[in-house]
């Protein structure tokens, strides 16, 4: 049997990409085979999944699903496409961790922020221009369902705060502390470590400037909590935050996650 | 007294506070979270809670940017 856009279709083997265009998407621009672009003239094997795009054409969810199964895997996809992850604050930290999240199919994100797009911001956050005055909760939705259009983002708009927190991030597998604020931070963590035991905890402190890109590391302070950075860079006068440091934080953070969720903690 | 904070023994006068520990080391109580003998400790207590003899101190720091 193949899969064909989600439909099973029998196998006959000599079958070529191109022929099942011809019987199932004619006039496809874009022919995916075990989540790879090939030739139309490849030949199909038994069991392959092949998906069949047009250009400017909106993938179904169905269509979706089978391109994440094809790059992760199955087993993958089945747990993060029922996870649910919280992101607090949605700066240069938590926009791209959203990003990333959302791209590999997380099911459910809960974005939590206060703020309004600013110009300062775009030097390292995941908005543009045309977004600036917007709300960050806002604004950050729409860019992930262009990204994703098959995940559920639930917003909060608001200052978090220690007490609030708890209750509002009870249902998540894992909490991501993308703050600015440090006291904030350490207010974050409190309240993980005091109220929200077992859940996983993914926080961030250290990541201004252009030093050294080796010195940020991901450190576990407890189970399943951990903090990324090089612990002393402070944003500052002089010391500023920049998309390419603050970047690979985020994406230390992005990818902790995801091995919380799929349950490979760093034992170290 | 001694204490051991972050691995570290330190040599502490008595009666010293929590908070007044963290500001002796320079860093603002509010970016530090605290957990005495296993204890996480709330940042209310940071001025009342009295540091013992043998206490063993884990302190995280936070500094700014995200």
């Amino acid at each position: 049997m193949l899969k064909v856009n989600e439909q099973t279709v029998p196998y006959q083997e000599g079958t070529k990409v191109i022929d099942l265009v011809h019987s199932f998407k004619p006039g496809a621009d874009l022919f995916i085979l075990n989540g790879y672009p090939v030739s139309p003239d490849t030949v199909v094997a038994d069991g392959d999944i092949c998906c069949l795009v047009k250009y400017g054409e909106t993938p179904t969810a169905e269509e979706m699903a089978s391109l994440l199964v094809a790059r992760h895997t199955p087993g993958v996809h089945e747990i993060v496409k029922k996870a649910t992850v919280g992101i607090m604050g949605l700066g240069g930290l938590g926009s791209v961790v959203a990003g990333g999240l959302a791209r590999i199919g997380v099911g459910k994100l809960i974005l939590a922020d206060f703020d309004v797009v600013e110009p300062s911001n775009l030097n390292r956050q995941q908005y543009s221009i045309s977004q600036i005055g917007m709300r960050k909760t806002k604004a950050l939705k729409e860019n992930l369902l262009l990204m994703n259009p098959y995940i559920v983002i639930e917003t909060v708009d608001g200052r978090l705060t220690e007490e609030s927190i708890p209750a509002i991030f009870r249902s998540v597998d894992v909490l991501a502390e993308c703050f600015d604020n440090p006291a904030m931070k350490a207010a974050a963590l409190r309240a993980v470590l005091t109220f929200m035991i077992g859940t996983g905890y993914v926080g961030a402190s250290g990541l201004a400037g252009y030093g050294d890109n080796n010195i940020i590391k991901t450190k576990k302070i407890h189970d399943h909590v951990y903090i990324i950075g090089d612990e002393t860079s402070a944003a500052g006068p002089g010391h500023g935050l920049m998309a390419p440091r603050v970047g690979i934080a985020a994406h230390h953070q992005a990818n902790q996650i995801l091995r919380i969720l799929l349950r490979k903690i760093n034992t170290d | 007294m001694k204490i051991t904070c972050n691995g570290e023994t330190k040599e502490i006068p008595s009666n010293t506070t929590l908070v007044s520990f963290i500001t002796d080391m320079n860093l603002n109580p509010d970016t530090v979270v605290a957990e005495c003998d296993s204890r996480i400790i709330k940042r209310a207590e940071y001025d009342t809670l009295i540091l013992s003899d043998g206490n063993v101190l884990e302190l995280i720091r936070f500094v700014g940017g995200g």
